[in-house]
């Protein structure tokens, strides 16, 4: 493999091929790019209850669950044979900051010391696992998109709607990263 | 926009008039805009998308819960450089398939929802805004963490799953 691809890839380079996403769904499928209603299919799939919600035919959206399993797939071919270095370079005073915490291991793209299976049984890795994961899923849904179908889509079709969801996207994320880790972490 | 052949007038009318796609496209980005019945197995296409995307997410560390924190604290300018070349080229890519008429490999011509403002796109995006700073993953992440051998984020996927759901069961008493 080429040097410049087991290296980490610049903004520049990922970022327009990310944005080639929107054409290449439209254009293989008329698929409009998003992520999280994928969760919504597996809710459908599995346990719709009795909510109307949920009451849809999922298997007309199963294009979205092979792309999700496809992105699955795609994270793990990078990891086991597009990756030498996994040191992340990340800036000094992240990096100073991290450290306070106790938070020392920089060989993967996660910090290790919170997420691991036995931090489930702390209050820090309940925090920052379950419950960042349930304001993932239900934040999502509630505001009808994430980051691909708002932010990259809903911004691609200048959708108003989109704008002011990835400011909020943009303003939670600012609040919590500044005010609450730091505390969490300590927990 | 106005259909001009019989065939658009045909697919604009199934689009607007089907109940089911009505019920789905409510507030999903993600819906499927064709009424073509393929076999399964034409899916497979949108792995092989998935993969290149799961590629990239982690060749970039978009999926990093260190980078997240970065952006967050405005520490560099990464993933706003990601997000924010990604939408250029997806306007230019949106504009151009508008302007020339552009159709899919089927023929079909290529529709794009419009949507509408409610509070949720606020209220859902502080919440989600939290989560993203928490897990340092939104959705497309989380698959790709657990491929990169991050297994825990199983458990952040099972979450975001209760999330949606909780959100289907109380969405009529929440302000939309």
């Amino acid at each position: 493999m080429p040097e410049w691809i087991m290296k980490p890839w610049p903004w520049y380079i990922a970022g327009p091929l990310i944005g080639l996403m929107v054409p290449v769904l439209l254009i293989i499928g008329n698929k409009s790019f998003g992520i999280s209603s994928s969760l919504r299919h597996i809710c459908a799939a599995c346990f719709p209850g009795r909510i109307s919600f949920f009451k849809y035919d999922w298997k007309k959206e199963t294009w979205n669950l092979f792309l999700v399993g496809g992105i699955l797939i795609g994270g793990s071919i990078a990891a086991q044979l597009l990756t030498t270095s996994p040191s992340i370079q990340l800036n000094p005073k992240l990096v100073k900051e991290l450290s306070s915490y106790g938070i020392t291991d920089y060989t993967q793209l996660i910090p290790t010391e919170i997420f691991n299976w036995p931090s489930l049984f702390s209050l820090k890795g309940l925090v920052l696992i379950v419950t960042g994961g349930f304001l993932v899923g239900f934040g999502t849904r509630y505001a009808g998109g994430c980051t691909s179908g708002h932010s990259i889509m809903g911004l691609s079709n200048l959708q108003l709607p989109s704008l002011i969801a990835t400011v909020c996207f943009m303003a939670g994320g600012f609040i919590v990263s500044n005010l609450l880790i730091p505390i969490i972490i300590n927990l | 926009m106005t259909p001009n052949t019989v065939e658009e007038k045909k697919h604009h009318e199934f689009l607007t008039q089907n109940a089911d796609f009505e019920v789905r496209s409510l507030d999903a980005v993600c819906f499927n805009e064709s009424e073509l019945n393929h076999p399964w197995w034409y899916n497979f296409k949108y792995a092989i998308a998935g993969i290149l995307f799961g590629i990239i997410l982690v060749k970039a560390e978009v999926i990093s819960w260190f980078r997240i924190q970065e952006m967050f604290r405005l520490q560099s300018f990464h993933m706003f450089g990601v997000i924010g070349s990604a939408v250029i080229v997806g306007i230019i890519s949106v504009w151009i398939i508008k302007r020339f008429n552009i159709k899919t490999i089927y023929g079909e011509p290529i529709e794009f929802v419009t949507r509408k403002l409610n509070k949720g796109n606020i209220i859902g995006g502080l919440l989600f805004g939290f989560g993203w700073a928490l897990t340092g993953a939104c959705p497309g992440p989380i698959f790709a963490q657990i491929g990169t051998g991050a297994t825990v984020a199983i458990v952040t996927l099972l979450s975001a799953i209760a999330g949606t759901w909780t959100y289907g069961r109380l969405r009529d008493k929440l302000p939309h």
